[in-house]
């Protein structure tokens, strides 16, 4: 089994989403490249505004072109957005309910850049902001199609991206759609519930399971929120010793909260593993790296079931069964020196 | 309606002393209020209205409605306090009023020009109602959300350059007051719009040099403002805020960049009896009956001089 690499997915795609709806316009601010649109400021110089950093007036600035009917799409850093301006994004872009689309990146550990980089918190703060829509990225197909499912909302959208080497984990002609999950194995012992590039960890995780006998039902999840997919409920319920949750954000208030929301709502009275940044910042380091500190790779989600059945399943690190990446032409290791 | 008179300076003075009365008697009868940032801003809203602002007129004065909701996927087709301007048209003029905390004194101006019902603030700080204490964008005159201060001039930007991207020979006006100047996202938004060449971007800022804890010089200094202003690659003229003429060459004035209009005012201006309790004017409270019925005689001898119709 293969997994096709794609390189910076987001680049080319925007430039040609955008081609035929003038009303997007680009706001920046001093993280051009480092958002992958700097060719798309070369594409459409008239639709592109460096906002300088200051990230308080871009939110504001964003919320006065979406009230004069353009749509504009902010490229940073997802921590810059919701920590730095949140006021400007609760009171002047979400409260009036604006069709503003922020595009976030690095979501989580995805980043060496350490604490000051890392957005572990942003989907439960997110969450709670009235008006908001939240979508998550796990894959290229979900980077090329995430843009339509934001463009159709009429109100903010936020949504955590991933950039450079991206895996393509779903087929394109399976798009990305609002408030739909992705079901992406079947089982009955345990529903594994990820988001993001947990998807890519859990998958890894459950083809071991499941050669222990364990049957994994995995949806990936790319809506937070709304969270209401018919799907989810039938899930949790069908869940035989429970849930596990994977997620690369802190356990609190987030997609392992959602589910113990509904899990607590509709009375289901089920187990649940939270697997994600355990009330905790984290540092600079690589991906690899912090997602085995912190147990957010495959073999932490095989602890997070173990955990749940309350037994050990003998797995171990090298037992994964892994994926042979094949990466396209351009170099990966060009990314890693744009990680920044 | 203030008396339309034979010069707009007389016709501009009438509306300026009517927002005074008319906030000072809603404030009496209320038992308290923002009575200071009438006496400071009555010039400068009178002159928005009567003179500077390109809006397109109102059939009839609005009655304010309910509240209805906040705007979300539950208020379709919501309203903003932008109705009370006309609808907007590519060479008119919008207003943006970024100090929520003058909104009573934005609604007596709009009665005075004729765009909110007489009888509108009967439904100040009433539930149920939209004509909040700090004005929401449902309230009357309001477009945005702007409680939360310094958030106008960086919206007011984005309107500037979504207007210039059409070719829109009208101009976008915001209103603020000085102490909003020590929240950093109005340097963000100056030097941006600025950047971005926002010739069509006008502010007039009420420096009266008051805000919640008292004078703005004990707070947290802004001086030199109009330098500073300037310095963030905006034109300034400093006028006398309550001197019509120079509010008016200061607003006309031509300029390639946002120009900022830094109006000195003064906060008891009419109702002297508030320098009494400077600097702790941000909102009046009486101490004892008796203050209170100085108060009531000195708005006896107002209104003995402002007619209101």
């Amino acid at each position: 089994m293969s997994i096709e690499m794609v390189v910076r997915p987001h680049v080319q795609n925007f430039i040609d989403w955008a081609r035929d709806k003038p009303e997007v316009v680009v706001l920046s601010a001093d993280l051009t490249n480092s958002s992958e649109v700097g060719r798309w400021r070369d594409a459409y110089p008239d639709r592109f505004f460096s906002m300088g950093m200051a990230e308080q007036n871009m939110l504001g600035f964003a919320a006065g072109l979406a009230r004069e009917g353009y749509t504009p799409y902010i490229h940073t850093f997802a921590v810059f957005i919701y920590r730095r301006a949140y006021d400007q994004l609760a009171m002047s872009v979400a409260y009036p309910n604006l069709r503003v689309r922020m595009i976030g990146f690095l979501p989580g550990i995805l980043t060496p850049g350490g604490v000051t980089h890392q957005a572990i918190e942003d989907v439960a703060i997110l969450r709670a902001t009235p008006n908001m829509t939240v979508l998550e990225t796990g894959d290229a197909t979900e980077v090329e199609s995430v843009l339509d499912v934001a463009q159709a909302v009429d109100g903010p959208v936020y949504v955590r991206m991933l950039r450079g080497v991206v895996p393509r984990l779903f087929p394109r002609t399976d798009p990305m759609r609002l408030d739909r999950v992705r079901v992406v194995a079947e089982g009955s012992d345990v529903a594994l519930i990820t988001s993001g590039i947990e998807t890519e960890e859990g998958m890894r995780a459950v083809r071991t399971l499941a050669r222990r006998g364990v049957g994994v039902r995995h949806l990936h999840v790319s809506t937070h929120k709304p969270f209401d997919d018919p799907e989810i409920l039938a899930t949790l319920a069908g869940a035989r010793a429970g849930i596990v949750t994977a997620e690369n954000h802190t356990i609190v208030g987030g997609l392992g909260s959602a589910v113990a929301e509904r899990i607590a709502e509709a009375g289901l009275g089920k187990r649940l593993v939270r697997i994600g940044l355990r009330d905790t910042y984290a540092h600079g380091a690589s991906r690899e790296h912090l997602a085995r500190e912190y147990g957010l790779d495959a073999i932490g989600i095989v602890r997070g079931v173990e955990r749940l059945l309350g037994e050990p399943l003998g797995i171990d690190a090298v037992d994964l069964v892994d994926d042979a990446p094949v990466t396209p032409s351009a170099s990966a290791s060009a990314e890693r020196s744009d990680s920044l | 309606m203030a008396d339309r008179s034979a010069t707009w300076q007389a016709d501009t003075r009438a509306v300026a002393a009517g927002i005074r009365r008319r906030v000072f008697e809603h404030v009496l009868r209320n038992g308290e209020g923002y009575v200071s940032q009438a006496c400071s801003a009555a010039e400068m809203l009178a002159m928005l209205y009567t003179r500077t602002l390109r809006l397109a007129p109102l059939r009839a004065p609005i009655r304010p409605g309910p509240f209805v909701g906040v705007p979300g996927p539950r208020t379709p087709g919501y309203l903003t306090g932008a109705i009370y301007h006309g609808p907007t048209a590519p060479d008119l003029d919008r207003f943006i009023f970024s100090p929520a905390q003058y909104a009573l004194a934005l609604y007596a101006t709009l009665i005075e020009v004729g765009r909110l019902a007489p009888d509108g603030l009967d439904d100040f700080n009433r539930d149920g109602g939209t004509v909040e204490m700090i004005g929401a964008e449902h309230s009357p005159g309001i477009e945005s959300t702007t409680g939360s201060l310094a958030q106008a001039l960086s919206q007011a930007a984005g309107i500037a350059l979504a207007r210039r991207l059409r070719g829109e020979a009208g101009l976008v006006w915001v209103m603020m007051s000085d102490g909003e100047f020590e929240e950093g996202q109005t340097w963000e938004a100056l030097a941006n719009a600025a950047f971005h060449g926002l010739a069509n971007l006008r502010v007039v800022v009420d420096a009266n040099g008051q805000q919640c804890d008292g004078l703005v010089s004990a707070v947290g200094n802004l001086e030199p403002l109009a330098d500073r202003i300037r310095a963030f690659g905006a034109s300034c003229d400093e006028v006398d805020g309550h001197d019509l003429d120079a509010l008016d060459a200061a607003m006309r004035r031509p300029s390639d960049r946002p120009h900022v209009v830094l109006a000195r005012t003064d906060p008891t201006r009419g109702v002297p009896l508030l320098a009494e309790k400077a600097p702790l004017i941000h909102t009046l409270r009486f101490v004892s009956p008796d203050e209170r019925a100085r108060y009531q005689a000195a708005y006896e001898a107002m209104a003995q001089e402002v007619e209101l119709r």
